[in-house]
């Protein structure tokens, strides 16, 4: 890339024509002349350090492997450096990556302590600092930052996330909801199963087998509260155990870290209180 | 007429030559290739055939996934530290009635002297220092489990439960708990 750059700039409009197609530049890379002539000649290099796991060689521990990359020429966000690193310094590099726009839920990961989606998060500018970038705490991990979601995705499947009705409506064609009612949606619906909240809480890390975790209960209040939903008594009998919902002793990390700014502790508290009515 | 004479030509002396080129899969290829007798595909490189049931290579793997680090790499932030120390200082709490009530319950049995009046005459004969920090310790567990509960009961009411509130009421718990910890401690 960087003996590409150096060319002439006669050529650079002939060169994508030559360039092959594993030289094709993301737009997790800036060039950084075209901003600021500068910001080349003072590199701002910033290290990462990234968990590595390979299942091929399982009998080595997981370590942590760091990375060097000049902010000046990377993209705004993690996952541009992510990519950065996985296209120019080290193809085994693996993680999920697909909208980089924060609603997919792909890129779920723990940057700098914090559960969040790379995509959202901003590569903090102090050069002096490193980053550290882990997969989701406290679960089994696939490939470096490759979770295994299967036990979030199957106690997801185990709430029935869909609309429950035997009625039918009264012009046989659409469920109608009143404004008010449609409004209880909201901070519920956006919910896009990235898994940052449950995997940020304590007591799913030490229950998930039997504590459902936040993710999935602002899910499954979700339906409790739609107001077509016509199976809200047998949902709260299927929560009102003691390890579905009473695992959360409310310590609010979910709240605290979710990349959507939703309320998964609120939807936890509500969902108590109508057990509790 | 002339170049589909050659056509036809071409394609009989192939299936002569070679029968394989003409199964129905290779029909597919285009005709020129074909006239030209170079439709069938090369590989240079053979594939190793995988024996394996791909399913159990999966089932292996799960077996060796380490559990990704979580307690030791979590940002320590008011919440979850904070509800920690909720939980420590209740188990600490409860524990030390537990057993202070089966040692008063046990202590004429085995002849200790656990009675108020014993109990305030061994304080007083204590340093000034020693006298603040002894309640000082036994106060702060107190006091912030006291005060924390009381947070917790309003989210159980289903309030203040928005980030900005958790973090000011967090804090403010820690300040209060402390002050009036001290302030318990030089009573």
């Amino acid at each position: 890339m960087a003996s590409l750059r150096t060319t002439s700039r006669l050529f650079a409009a002939s060169r994508p024509l030559f360039r092959p197609a594993s030289f094709a530049r993301s737009y997790a890379t800036v060039e950084a002349k075209s901003i600021d002539p500068a910001a080349s000649e003072n590199p701002s290099m910033k290290t990462f350090k990234v968990y590595r796991w390979n299942p091929d060689t399982p009998s080595e521990k997981p370590t942590m492997q760091s990375y060097q990359l000049d902010l000046n020429k990377t993209g705004p966000m993690m996952l541009d450096a992510l990519i950065r690193i996985k296209n120019e310094i080290d193809p085994t590099l693996t993680f999920r990556r697909s909208c980089r726009e924060g609603i997919c839920g792909s890129c779920a990961m723990n940057i700098d302590g914090v559960n969040t989606l790379a995509c959202l998060c901003r590569i903090p500018t102090d050069t002096a600092q490193e980053s550290r970038i882990y997969p989701l705490p406290h679960t089994y991990v696939v490939k470096d930052l490759i979770p295994d979601l299967t036990l979030f995705y199957k106690q997801y499947k185990s709430i029935k996330p869909y609309l429950q009705r035997d009625t039918p409506t009264a012009d046989g064609l659409e469920n109608r909801q009143s404004p008010e009612d449609r409004k209880k949606l909201d901070g519920l619906y956006e919910c896009i199963l990235c898994a940052c909240c449950s995997t940020s809480c304590p007591s799913y890390w030490w229950n998930s087998e039997e504590y459902l975790g936040p993710a999935i209960l602002l899910q499954s209040y979700r339906w409790l509260v739609d107001s077509r939903d016509e199976k809200t008594a047998e949902r709260k009998a299927a929560l009102d155990n003691s390890m579905s919902v009473y695992r959360c002793h409310t310590i609010l990390n979910c709240t605290r870290t979710c990349p959507k700014g939703l309320n998964p502790g609120r939807a936890i508290a509500e969902t108590k209180k109508m057990l509790a009515a | 007429m002339f170049s589909q004479k050659v056509a036809q030509q071409s394609l009989r002396r192939l299936a002569v030559q070679q029968p394989l080129t003409m199964q129905w899969s290779m029909m597919r290829a285009s005709p020129a290739a074909v006239a030209l007798g170079q439709s069938m595909q090369k590989r240079p490189v053979t594939s190793s055939p995988n024996t394996e049931d791909p399913a159990q290579i999966l089932v292996k793997q799960r077996l060796n996934r380490p559990v990704s680090p979580h307690l030791t790499i979590y940002r320590p932030q008011i919440g979850w530290i904070g509800s920690s120390l909720h939980r420590i200082t209740g188990v600490a709490l409860s524990g030390t009635l537990y057993l202070w009530a089966t040692a008063y319950l046990a202590s004429p049995a085995l002849g200790w002297h656990l009675e108020s009046a014993s109990m305030v005459a061994a304080m007083g004969a204590l340093p000034v220092a020693a006298k603040v920090l002894i309640k000082a310790t036994m106060a702060l567990p107190f006091t912030y489990h006291s005060m924390n509960g009381l947070r917790h009961l309003m989210w159980d009411l289903g309030r203040g439960l928005s980030n900005p509130t958790i973090i000011k009421s967090g804090w403010t718990v820690v300040g209060l708990s402390v002050t009036s910890a001290l302030a318990l401690a030089f009573l």
